[in-house]
């Protein structure tokens, strides 16, 4: 059958998710229905109705503030129900043992003892937090929320990029994405049978139940915020929301007594479990960074006292450093005593000295990454750097090799993309959220996030990237 | 449902409401004033709208002389003027958005669609021809959440204070209009009674959307004492000052009463005594004493009743005058016809929080 959509399409040698991956001929068929010039127009549609629906998010420069939308392309990235077993498996794995690692580096530290993981990568790491030790957890979980981010290469195989186990973000748009897609393009869903995403709030909302500290029987759950200039700041809203709790900011939450009570109308009133979104550093000016303005003075207090759950605990960041990340396979064999369901990415780690060698010599083929940055910046990916940006990075890289890590550049799997009127294969990754109380559930699908420039392999919000809505067929 | 609401939000909620009231009020009185500020010789006086909110001092220093294209963008489209209807569009929004855990999706995606249409409009949206257009457009909006709100909100106590909002920044907002007409554009008295005194009070009913019921009212014609009486002391029109602050109390008192929420005795007893003043003086009495001097006297009440809601609800220590009279979100305060301190941004604003993964 023609196919006026995929027609002129050719993903060359890269993997694609809609040709050979998980998307079934019944997808294809309806995606072929769509004119071109249709599928444009309702992809114009949808953008505005992001900005109706205010789905964006606000970049912040010294003189304005500029709302945006993260750009919504409106061909699905579909993964069957097989590939979605083996990440769901491989995702549950992953968060087991991170929580597995994190109960042990901040207490017993056997893993540091018996020699798998260097000791002064866990204790000297700016994100070890030593009020920590000794704390114990309902359920020994540490990452209530996880988002794993995962990529497919040219062979189709599926291994982990990244473990985000801070306060990751880009869920609420996995809802929203399917919302939109439920709306603007009914006729493509028509007869697919798919694994739902709208009960996130829900499970996460019973999950965070699940840790709050005895004897609540109906705790108080609430949502806390940096506030309106927090990029995420739609996400906190989306998620208090679809969980029906208060969304908070530190001024809004007091420590009496060792409990922490939250300002309402008649009165102070007692909160049991909160899902922070703030960054350790800015959570308690008493026990870390004393000059936020964002947190709540005597939290840490409380919650060492076991009197108020915080989901992500604190000191979750020691576990998805990248540096720490190159450990999990072994990690995973430690305590679980099973082979990783999905492997990393092979990765050097350039505080050893023979990697930072290899890597100096290899430099214009391999992804280079500082450890502790997030969303995207500092990277410098060989292939694609100039010859000054390679010498830059080389310097950055001799005066501060314990910052560095590289890995091979990968070619990432791509999706037909709709760009400027045209079909195009872009490169995507998926980051699917897993949620932790008592046991691990993951959310079928995650975030698609594909970067739109062509050939970019960064798929940031903040470099040019985009998302897709992820299907995972039933 | 749990009954308990945030102390932010019931303050977001009661803001919101008269943020939106705000805006619809300042397209009134703007669409009021290019109808009927034309005087016998066809001139328009924009002038009155700068001193009907203070705004002389302030305008000056930014804008120098005052022409009627400069008076407009600074109070439609001048993002950086707090008391704008963009501002206070904007406002609301922000408001709005720190609310979407309580409020209903259709009020949040109206207020977001008003305020995005407002902030792309260009400077041909004043011009002569399309300005008239542009207010009732405003209006009509602001009308609209109202409509949302009354059909779409979870009837808690955030209602309630959303409620108190909208009806003490109206009763605020109706003393300016007639202090807009009695005071500012007080006619010689010459011309009182004059072809075009009439068609004044006329498009002042009409602003406060008054015409017809008070044509029922008072078949036998308009007089500004008339007028005034109408719009202060008709318990039965939903803009006069009498029936929102009767309103006003009465959610007060639900809140207490129902609601179990202690404390607002302040509030509640600053309402009690406005509504028995309004509803025992005649107009011949307030004429008598002075209209402008009665219409400052309810403002300065208005504001003291916010002072003892941000006190008692909101969480708020003593806060002086000027920051009591903006919300969060930031807008200015609305009585320099007392205070003369121009305006505050409040709340302060956070510092930036670190980038998330």
């Amino acid at each position: 059958m023609a196919n006026p959509v995929l027609d002129d399409y050719d993903p060359g040698t890269f993997w694609c998710e809609m040709s050979r991956g998980g998307a079934t001929q019944q997808v294809r068929d309806r995606l072929a229905a769509l004119p071109l010039d249709e599928l444009t127009r309702r992809a114009a549609h949808a953008d505005a109705e992001l900005r109706d629906l205010g789905i964006t998010f606000t970049v912040y420069s010294e003189r304005d503030a500029a709302d945006r939308v993260l750009p919504f392309d409106c061909i699905p990235r579909v993964l069957s129900a097989e590939d979605w077993a083996r990440i769901e498996a491989g995702v549950c794995q992953r968060v087991a043992a991170l929580n597995h690692l994190l109960h042990d580096i901040y207490h017993e530290q056997k893993i540091l003892a018996d020699g798998v993981i260097p000791p002064d990568l866990i204790l000297g790491n700016a994100n070890y937090r030593p009020i920590m030790r000794g704390v114990d957890l309902p359920h020994r979980t540490y990452v209530n929320v996880c988002g794993t981010d995962i990529v497919r290469d040219a062979a189709g195989g599926f291994m982990v990029l990244e473990d985000n186990a801070r306060t990751p973000s880009g869920v609420g748009y996995v809802v929203e994405n399917r919302h939109m897609m439920m709306r603007a393009f009914p006729d493509m869903l028509d007869g697919v049978a798919l694994r739902p995403v709208a009960d996130y709030g829900a499970r996460l909302l019973q999950a965070l139940r699940e840790v709050a500290p005895p004897p609540a029987a109906d705790p108080q759950v609430v949502l806390l915020s940096p506030g309106p200039y927090n990029s995420a700041y739609f996400e906190h809203v989306f998620l208090a929301r679809e969980m029906g709790v208060p969304l908070v900011e530190g001024r809004d939450l007091v420590v009496e007594d060792d409990r922490v009570w939250m300002r309402t109308t008649g009165g102070l009133a007692r909160v049991e479990v909160i899902y922070r979104r703030i960054d350790d550093d800015f959570l308690d000016p008493e026990a870390f960074r004393a000059d936020s303005g964002l947190g709540v003075p005597g939290l840490m207090r409380s919650y060492r006292a076991g009197k108020v759950a915080l989901a992500n605990a604190v000191g979750t960041g020691v576990a998805d450093d990248k540096a720490v990340y190159a450990y999990m396979p072994r990690a995973i064999r430690y305590y679980l005593d099973q082979d990783p369901i999905l492997p990393n990415v092979e990765t050097h780690i350039c505080r050893e000295p023979d990697a930072l060698r290899f890597t100096l010599d290899h430099l214009e083929e391999l992804v280079v990454k500082p450890v502790g940055e997030a969303g995207g910046y500092g990277i410098t990916v060989g292939p694609r750097a100039s010859k000054r940006e390679l010498e830059e990075c080389r310097a950055r890289l001799l005066a501060d090799p314990a910052n560095y890590i590289s890995q091979p550049c990968l070619s990432l799997s791509v999706v037909p993309t709709l760009v400027e009127g045209r079909v195009e294969p872009r490169h995507v990754d998926l980051r699917p959220f897993a949620v932790t109380g008592e046991k691990t559930w993951v959310l079928p699908g995650g975030l698609t996030r594909v970067a739109l420039r062509r050939g970019s392999l960064i798929v940031n919000s903040s470099q040019g990237g985009g998302s897709k809505d992820t299907w995972v067929l039933a | 449902m749990p009954d308990s609401l945030l102390s932010r939000s019931a303050e977001s909620l009661f803001w919101l409401a008269r943020y939106v009231e705000r805006a619809e009020n300042l397209a009134r009185i703007l669409g009021v004033n290019e109808t009927f500020s034309r005087d016998s010789r066809g001139g328009q006086n924009w002038m009155s709208v700068l001193q009907l909110y203070g705004d002389e001092a302030r305008f000056k220093a930014l804008h120098g002389e005052a022409s009627a294209e400069a008076i407009l963008r600074f109070y439609v489209t001048d993002a950086g003027n707090p008391t704008s209807i963009v501002s206070s569009v904007r406002a609301a929004r922000d408001n709005a958005r720190a609310l979407r855990p309580l409020i209903s999706n259709e009020m949040w995606t109206q207020i977001n669609v008003l305020h995005n249409r407002m902030g792309a409009l260009g400077d041909d949206a004043l011009a002569a021809g399309n300005r008239a257009r542009l207010f009732g457009q405003v209006k009509e909006a602001c009308q609209t959440h109202i409509g949302v709100t009354e059909g779409t909100f979870y009837r808690g106590q955030g209602w309630y204070f959303c409620r108190m909002g909208r009806y003490i920044e109206r009763a605020d907002q109706t003393t300016r209009l007639l202090d807009i007409k009695y005071h500012l554009l007080l006619p010689d008295p010459a011309d009182v009674g004059s072809p075009l005194d009439v068609s004044q009070w006329n498009a002042l009913l009409r602003s406060a959307a008054g015409y017809q019921a008070f044509r029922q009212l008072h078949p036998e014609g308009i007089t500004p004492a008339r007028v005034a009486g109408f719009l202060l002391l008709d318990g039965r029109f939903p803009r006069s000052v009498a029936l929102c602050v009767r309103e006003a109390g009465e959610l007060l008192e639900a809140l207490r009463s129902r609601h179990g929420l202690r404390g607002g005795t302040g509030a509640a007893e600053e309402l009690d005594r406005l509504r028995s003043l309004l509803g025992t003086l005649s107009v011949a009495e307030i004429l008598e004493r002075g209209l402008h001097e009665f219409l400052d006297m309810l403002q300065v009440q208005l504001i003291a009743v916010t002072e003892d809601l941000a006190g008692t609800f909101f969480g708020h220590q003593a806060q002086s005058q000027s920051q009591s009279q903006s919300g969060p979100s930031g807008s200015q305060s609305q009585s320099q016809s007392q205070s003369g301190s121009g305006f505050e941004w409040w709340p302060p604003l956070p510092p930036l929080p670190p980038a998330q993964s």
